[in-house]
């Protein structure tokens, strides 16, 4: 009733292939856009901010980059963790050897050095599909994490190898260390998180994602058409290493402050953000956010629910949270096996017809 | 018996939840899960017991009650950030995170919301230097003393001259593991021992090849920076090889009565440093039994009492209630607030008088903070593992540490970080 596409006419091309053809999308989209950047900064407190939309911002961001590889171009890759490592140790270097560099260029800078990293690592991807590929992503996530551990330039040479965000500001506010207003850190995400993510529905609706979707579908079929598959298997792994590049850069300079490779870019992190696809919908850009936000609000959830509410023991309450989390993962790819993205999908087909389906 | 304890920590949440008067909070951000549970457990456990028992025996700190808020942070140090975050606002007084990589990310953070942090052996070693870490806290001991006991106990057996002898680190490969790496490479220049470096990843399960290493390099002495379920495994790989037990000393976080259980008789003679008292023959122990145990209050499942680790536990929530103790008589107030506890914490000064009339009598060494020094004399003793009687035995005195070499550490070290974060020299 209230959702439909009926009476919405478009008169020229370029309004019948926008983004969002449905003048309810469009209008939901633009109000949850304002209601982000003009309400939630004054109506969240710190706790909320710190614990739980700066962690899912950051992680949307490395979701949106994993889909654009997985999920757009089907190459299976187990090295995000490892890809976000070299984004922070970028984003630290740059920060400590460039003092006066711009924090926004410092982190579009990380991004760029982990594109270029994962466009290396991307290479067997020529030769090697599917589970293979895997397994060779695989060991750039453990040579990553060696080399940041076994290098001491990497972190300065401190004495315990963990690297430290200085503070940096933007407009003479913090937006790293310690006196940043948690409101200042969620803008700055914030930002970031839209360009990144209009730029990448732009990415994959143009030339660019359809070479990448049709390699995915079949790369011979694609090659026999003329995509190169060198050229666009290189620019997903390139473009999707620049997302997760950002996104470690984020997750330590922003939100973390201070990491360690092995702890904060571990294997279980390549694995939670292909989690996070997997249940967001693969080769979707709303599904990488909904993804994100279960996997990060869920233990959170779960966690002030059964200690904060019920007051359980902690450690009960931690091992629940495996199961639930745990069960909900298996759940999901049983009943719903495309994702988040496929039932908001369904949903709309369903509000579409709603309340007369005949 | 498990439906009673639910209900029982039912019945506390809702008192808790009720509105009492102020109360002094202390978080315990514990970890009860992950592969380092081990060491989270009676840990925690500690910390918790000694808190019930201050608030049942004493009604509190100077009749203020203490309110205890657990969070489990499973050694990670993003849930270690949520931690944080969820309890400050409750006017937490002092944080103790039991891992390196949380104290690294919290340094900042407790300095600029004026909170005091204790690491208690760990975490950062330079924030020794009060002049550079204002709010953070590393007394009696920290891992640099830790590696300069080690090496001075090895000095001891050896009649002062170890010139010429082998030495493995064998490390938990985090920013944990690493930090003696520095102040080793310093002590074998001083005294012309080999040292040899063996990481172990996380979470320290697979340690074949460093000890078969080990096997082949034959060092005189392997010295252990491990934690969780790394140490256990260590102690076994050890006494797969036939390492000579004796010459194996553990850091005191490779030093729980869970770490050589496993490997039973093999396990005898094992080493590990201290800077408190082990077992539970003190007097204390018995208002633990009749607080805390007895009305069934005793934290976790209640088995951990008179472990080492529960000791240390046990002895960071009794700096702890000195300290906030100390603040009271300072400001002349009860209910204090993070910067009192600061200062408390600052101005703590343990002596045997004040141990014994705790019922702790040399359970730890005698000390006093300083505005410049926030870790105390670096102390430590040597407890031998006794795999037939179950128990640690303290073989030596607490000795000193190499304070020469570590000191001019300590000061290269935190001034490299005031100079990164633009730090002023305070205590001047």
């Amino acid at each position: 009733m209230i959702y439909r596409e009926a009476g919405d006419f478009k008169t020229s091309y370029a309004k019948d292939q926008q983004t969002f053809p449905i003048a309810f999308d469009r209008w939901g989209y633009f109000i949850t856009l304002a209601f982000a950047f003009l309400v939630v900064p004054f109506i969240i407190n710190d706790y909320w901010i710190n614990a739980v939309v700066l962690p899912f911002l950051i992680y949307a961001i490395a979701a949106i980059g994993l889909n654009i590889l997985t999920g757009y171009c089907g190459q299976v890759s187990l090295g995000s963790g490892g890809f976000m490592a070299v984004g922070a140790y970028a984003a630290y270097k740059l920060m400590t050897g460039f003092p006066d560099l711009n924090i926004v260029f410092v982190i579009f800078l990380s991004g760029g050095v982990t594109a270029l990293v994962g466009m290396l690592f991307g290479l067997p991807s020529l030769r090697i599909k599917g589970f293979y590929l895997a397994v060779a992503t695989l060991a750039a996530q453990f040579f990553l994490v060696w080399l940041f551990n076994k290098v001491p330039w990497f972190y300065n040479y401190s004495a315990s190898g963990q690297i430290s965000a200085p503070e940096r500001s933007i407009f003479g506010y913090a937006v790293t260390g310690a006196n940043a207003l948690p409101a200042v850190s969620y803008l700055f995400c914030l930002c970031f998180v839209v360009i990144l993510a209009w730029a990448a529905r732009n990415l994959t609706r143009g030339a660019n994602g359809r070479k990448w979707m049709a390699i995915r579908d079949m790369d011979i079929a694609a090659e026999i058409i003329g995509v190169n598959p060198l050229k666009t298997k290189l620019t997903a792994f390139g473009v999707s290493s620049f997302y997760i590049g950002i996104a470690g850069a984020m997750l330590f300079a922003v939100y973390l402050g201070a990491a360690e490779v092995g702890e904060a870019f571990g294997i279980s992190k390549s694995f939670l953000i292909l989690f996070m696809v997997i249940i967001g919908g693969l080769g979707s850009i709303f599904g990488s956010f909904a993804g994100a936000a279960f996997m990060v609000l869920m233990p959170v959830l779960l966690k002030n629910v059964m200690v904060g509410q019920l007051g359980w023991p902690t450690d009960m309450a931690a091992h629940f949270e495996f199961v639930i989390v745990g069960g909900l993962i298996v759940l999901f790819l049983i009943v719903e096996p495309h994702g988040l993205a496929q039932l908001w999908r369904l949903a709309k087909e369903k509000l579409r017809l709603w309340p007369f389906p005949h | 018996m498990k439906m009673t304890k639910l209900a029982a920590f039912a019945a506390t949440a809702i008192t808790m939840a009720s509105p009492v008067l102020a109360d002094l909070v202390f978080p315990s951000l514990s970890y009860r899960t992950g592969p380092y549970a081990a060491g989270g457990i009676p840990f925690a456990d500690g910390y918790a017991d000694y808190f019930t028992m201050v608030n049942a025996r004493d009604g509190g700190i100077g009749g203020v009650p203490i309110k205890m808020i657990e969070c489990e942070t499973g050694y990670n140090t993003e849930k270690g950030v949520e931690c944080y975050e969820s309890t400050k606002g409750e006017g937490a007084l002092v944080y103790q995170p039991l891992s390196t990589g949380i104290t690294y990310q919290l340094i900042p953070k407790v300095t600029a919301d004026g909170i005091p942090m204790h690491t208690m052996g760990y975490g950062r070693t330079s924030a020794a230097n009060g002049k550079v870490f204002s709010n953070v806290f590393n007394y009696p001991a920290n891992y640099w003393n830790g590696a300069s006991n080690a090496v001075n106990h090895i000095l001891d057996i050896n009649d002062g001259n170890i010139e010429g002898k082998t030495i493995a680190l064998v490390y938990h490969n985090s920013a944990y593991g690493k930090e003696p790496i520095r102040t080793l490479e310093e002590l074998s220049k001083k005294h012309g021992f080999k040292l040899s470096l063996l990481a172990v990843d996380h979470p320290g399960q697979e340690q074949k090849s460093q000890w078969l290493q080990i096997r082949r390099e034959k060092p005189d002495y392997v010295v252990m920076y491990g934690w969780g379920v790394m140490n256990q495994v260590a102690v076994q790989e050890a006494a797969n090889i036939r390492f000579p037990m004796e010459n194996f000393i553990g850091i005191w976080w490779s030093g729980g009565e869970h770490d050589v259980l496993p490997a039973g008789d093999a396990a005898n003679g094992y080493k590990a440093l201290t800077f408190h008292g082990v077992g539970k023959d003190y007097p204390v122990f018995a208002d633990v039994q009749k607080y805390v145990v007895e009305p069934g209050n005793a934290a976790g499942a209640g088995d951990q009492i008179g472990t080492a680790v529960y000791n240390r536990g046990f002895y960071a929530a009794m700096l702890a209630v000195e300290a906030a103790k100390t603040a009271q008589e300072i400001h002349g107030v009860k209910d204090i607030t993070p910067a009192m506890m600061r200062d408390g914490m600052e101005a703590l000064v343990i002596d045997e008088a004040k141990m014994t009339a705790l019922g702790m009598p040399n359970f730890g060494p005698s000390f006093s903070v300083s505005c410049e020094n926030h870790g105390g004399p670096g102390l430590g003793g040597v407890a031998q593992w006794d795999a037939g009687a179950k128990e640690w035995k303290l073989i030596s005195d607490y000795a000193p540490s190499d304070m020469e070499v570590i000191g001019e550490l300590i000061v290269e070290d935190s001034m490299a970080f005031a100079a990164e974060n633009n730090i002023e020299e305070r205590c001047n």
